[in-house]
């Protein structure tokens, strides 16, 4: 059963690690604002294709 | 509270933009997006293919003859392997190198990294269609590629990380959008769950144990199965979906507050739940209760991401009618919805029950493999494709076609998948009225459901049509426009102001520039407290369950252990008997933990084609495995287990034998110092015996063939505490049930010559195999003496028949013969050559157990 020693260290430790980088984000600034970034990732600075004819209006 | 927010951005961002510069001009590379696209949708249709071979070889055995490289048992990892890392692998590196640059408004980090990456994934997946067909697997399901693959596996995943994690920090966005959040857990924890799987001893170039063994080794490989699913066909594709969604609908995300929160929780959540694949197994119950503990909260964070990508699309619900894209992301994230409520209810122990070791697991699975993985899959190649070629796609009526196809392929498949899953669980739990198992012969459940698979086949032939319409249609598209390879992008540079303010110090910064440094101290970090915690345990012997009785398996029989991992047979048998009723009176004793400690790798199985095989180990004779093997049907009639002739044929390759003994002696395996060099004299020893028994019963094959390997392994399965299984008193209580209920009277003993040869063919039939526990001559082997006027129940002819038709389930006999039915008219004859053989005096009878037989008194002839 050791190896559920093994499994459990690893869950906690991938899971301090999403819990880390949780911090670091939160103190980076990473979501001051959750607004734009919804936005802003919809535009692209030049549009590369033609958008097909059939689909969009 | 919204508008607060975007003032606040907004009045921020008028000071920064003068100090940032000029706009700096860059160019994305489409050429390597192209690439990822048409390897995608090609071994897509290969794994798909694949996918339709081993269906067709469940309705027709004979499908493709008998050739081992096509054989089942090695065809369906390649096809898992072939759907999940090659069609579902690349189509994550294209949803990654398209929408990570454009994201981070800046090209990928390294175009010879890009490279590497897409060649070196390609490598890979042609070294694993090579190797998985010729035998060369670990057994351990969706980690059966060897070692040197492995190793390949890590170097280029740890390339893509350190591609992606460059460009991440030359990004000119400082915010990192929800979609690359999903991208970086992939990429870590994908590498720790790898590297930790695939702990492994070699012993030659394309052979290794497991290091784990047994219970351990169930429980890491569960943890690395369950994690594949959850950080490599959902994390990266949630991630494509809160990019997609959005772009296509062209509106934000329904709430980016969700998307964060869902990201946080999943990830924190999916790590542990693992275990829920293991329910009912000899792992101990409380690391079970964790996983189904997990898997139930799992529900929360899946479901919030699947609305959240659904409610995107509020207002714009008219666009789904008109684009294919849309169509494809909208079942797909309905699929990803449907499977993520059904896995945690699969994860509660009552449905597990049913539903472990049947299809119902393969219709969930391809629900989410087919639906979720496929549709956000074909949607970006529909979306992408036009768009780096700059013209637009050639059919919107042909990609309609394939929607329709592949949905309509999809619910074929899964309805069947379903209805197969619950009738055959439904038919293995059923018991009679006297308590005995209503279809005590596996081959009666398997026969029952096979219009479903058939209708699976279907159902699949209708999703490949559906493809194949998409790989003309992407190319008639890329054939009329041409490729954007140097796609120009402009922005402005990254406010560095940001950074340097809350940079903690500058080793930090330092890293921040050299992604592969910081990939490998990442690795480092989490690597160091699993070794430290693991190594002290393992070297505590205290920590391993062993019973006495359980012993190293012998050199031929590790050798037959390796022919059974060769042949993929744990595709389709299981070896853990689940502590159920009707489990023990099918397969026996269920299954103790103790008894899996010298098994490296593990062969539990998690699914149930075939019969359990744990405890098949004495329950026939050598010579019907050597006969099943060579012709199932000959053995079972109907049966849809492939021939494996060439094991009659083949010599067994043993020159490894010392290193194999020698490498479970590392592993903690405890044979005798020096045993390894004894190791090829006791093969041979072993095989001749095994070889004689065959000749005894008249099967005359050489002692150095493989089945003779193959038998040692499969008569040993199970038996090491079969002393102890004996013991427990229960199936005497259940004996007295048994016996109520009708039977024949009435019946007096054909003395005809013809009735009496009729009855002795029947007797000595292959389809019946009386004489493998009652001898030849009927005195007795494994069954009692039939010659000695000792019986257990009334020695009637009537009786006698109504016990060859009722079977004595506890005691190993099937009720009617092994397979084929006999009616009455057969049943009175071979009754009557059993009463006509009485007082024959065979020689060496086996001696009447006195406890349970009594002398006949009541003859009615």
């Amino acid at each position: 059963m050791s190896a559920l020693y093994l499994l459990v260290g690893f869950s906690l430790l991938i899971a301090l690690v999403f819990l880390a980088a949780f911090f670091w984000a939160m103190r980076n600034g990473q979501y001051e604002d959750t607004y734009t970034p919804a936005l802003r990732v919809l535009f692209d600075g030049r549009k590369s294709a033609k958008p097909s004819k059939e689909i969009v209006p | 509270m919204t508008t607060e927010v975007h003032r606040k951005g907004a009045s921020q961002s008028a000071p920064q933009r003068a100090d940032r510069g000029p706009l700096e001009t860059f160019y994305y590379d489409n050429a390597v997006v192209r690439n990822f696209a048409a390897v995608t949708i090609i071994w897509g249709i290969v794994g798909f293919l694949v996918g339709l071979i081993v269906a067709l070889k469940l309705v027709y055995p004979n499908f493709l003859g008998f050739i081992p490289e096509l054989s089942y048992g090695r065809l369906r990892p390649l096809h898992t392997n072939a759907v999940v890392f090659a069609f579902g692998g690349n189509a994550i590196f294209l949803g990654v190198y398209y929408s990570l640059p454009r994201l981070c408004k800046a090209p990928m980090f390294s175009r010879a990294l890009s490279k590497i990456h897409f060649w070196g994934w390609q490598l890979i997946i042609v070294a694993a269609a090579i190797s998985l067909p010729l035998g060369y697997t670990t057994s351990k399901e969706y980690a059966e590629l060897e070692w040197p693959i492995d190793i390949l596996i890590a170097v280029i995943w740890v390339v893509f990380g350190a591609n992606m994690l460059g460009t991440i920090y030359k990004r000119r966005v400082k915010h990192m959008y929800v979609a690359i959040w999903f991208y970086l857990a992939t990429f870590i924890t994908v590498a720790v769950l790898h590297i930790v799987n695939s702990f492994e001893l070699p012993v030659s170039p394309m052979k290794s144990y497991s290091l784990y063994a047994g219970v351990q080794d169930a429980l890491v490989q569960w943890w690395y199965g369950h994690n594949a699913v959850a950080f490599f066909l959902t994390t990266p594709f949630l991630g494509i979906m809160y990019y997609f969604i959005p772009k296509v609908a062209n509106r934000p995300v329904f709430s980016y507050r969700l998307s964060i929160v869902h990201f946080w929780s999943l990830v924190f959540i999916y790590i542990w739940a693992g275990p829920h694949h293991l329910l009912y197994t000899a792992l101990p119950n409380w690391a079970q209760s964790l996983g189904v503990a997990f898997s139930i909260m799992l529900i929360a964070p899946s479901w919030g991401g699947m609305l959240n990508g659904l409610l995107t699309l509020r207002g714009a619900w008219d666009r789904v009618r008109e684009d294919p894209v849309l169509k494809f992301l909208v079942v797909g994230v309905t699929a990803y919805g449907m499977t993520t409520f059904e896995g945690p209810m699969m994860s509660l122990k009552n449905v597990n029950a049913l539903t472990h070791y049947t299809d119902y697991v393969i219709a969930h699975v391809h629900m989410g493999a087919l639906a979720w993985n496929g549709g956000l899959a074909f949607a970006m190649l529909y979306y992408i494709v036009p768009r780096i070629y700059g013209t637009r796609l050639y059919s919107v009526k042909l990609a309609n076609f394939h929607f329709w196809a592949a949905t309509l392929g999809i619910a074929f498949y899964v309805l069947a998948m379903y209805f197969s899953g619950i009738t055959q669980a439904l038919m293995w739990k059923e018991f009679n009225e006297e308590g005995v198992l209503r279809y005590p012969n596996f081959l009666e459940t398997v026969t029952q459901i096979m219009p479903m698979f058939a209708m699976r086949a279907l159902g699949g032939g209708l999703y490949i049509a559906g493809a194949v319409a998409a790989v003309f249609n992407l190319w008639a598209t890329a054939r009329q426009g041409s490729l954007i390879a140097e796609e120009e992008e402009q922005a402005l540079p990254l406010d560095t102001r940001v950074a340097q303010s809350h940079a903690s110090s500058s080793v930090h910064r330092w890293l921040e520039g050299r992604p592969t440094q910081f990939a490998l101290l990442t690795f480092v970090a989490i690597f160091i407290g699993g070794v430290v915690e693991y190594v002290p345990t393992a070297l505590v012997e205290s920590n391993i369950p062993t019973i006495a009785a359980v012993k190293p398996y012998t050199p031929l029989e590790l050798e037959g252990r390796d022919l059974y991992i060769r042949e993929g047979c744990n595709n389709c048998h299981s070896q853990m008997i689940r502590p159920f009723r009707s489990e023990v009176e099918r397969y026996g004793d269920y299954s103790k933990a103790g008894e899996f400690v010298y098994d490296h790798p593990f062969l539990w199985g998690s699914k149930r084609t075939g019969p359990d095989l744990h405890r098949i180990g004495g329950k026939y004779p050598d010579s019907w495995h050597a006969l099943h093997m060579k012709d199932p049907e000959s053995t079972s009639p109907g049966s849809i287990m492939p021939a494996y002739p060439w094991l009659l044929t083949d010599a067994l390759d043993y020159s490894l034998i010392d290193k194999k003994v020698e490498a479970m002696r590392t592993l903690g395996v405890p044979y005798e110092e020096g045993f390894a060099i004894e190791a090829a004299a006791d093969l041979e020893k072993q095989s001749r015996k095994v070889a004689g028994r065959l000749v005894d019963s008249g099967m005359e094959i050489a002692p150095d063939r493989e089945i003779i390997a193959l038998i040692a392994y499969m008569q040993r399965l199970g038996t090491d505490i079969r002393a102890d299984a004996t013991l427990t008193g229960r199936h005497d209580k259940l004996m007295v049930r048994v016996e109520a209920g009708g039977g024949y009277s009435a019946y007096y003993p054909l003395i005809d010559a013809a009735g009496l040869a009729a009855g002795k063919a029947i007797f000595e039939s292959p389809r019946n195999l009386c004489y493998t526990c009652h001898r030849h001559d009927l005195g007795g082997q494994v069954g009692p003496d039939l010659t000695d006027g000792a019986w257990i129940k009334d020695c009637n002819t009537g009786d006698i028949m109504t016990s060859i038709k009722r079977g004595n389930q506890l005691k190993g006999m099937l009720p009617y013969g092994s397979g084929k039915k006999l009616d009455d008219v057969q049943l009175h004859q071979v009754a009557s050559y059993i009463v006509s053989m009485r007082g024959s005096n065979p020689a060496n009878p086996k001696k009447p157990d006195l406890q349970r037989e009594s002398p006949c008194e009541t003859e009615t002839w």
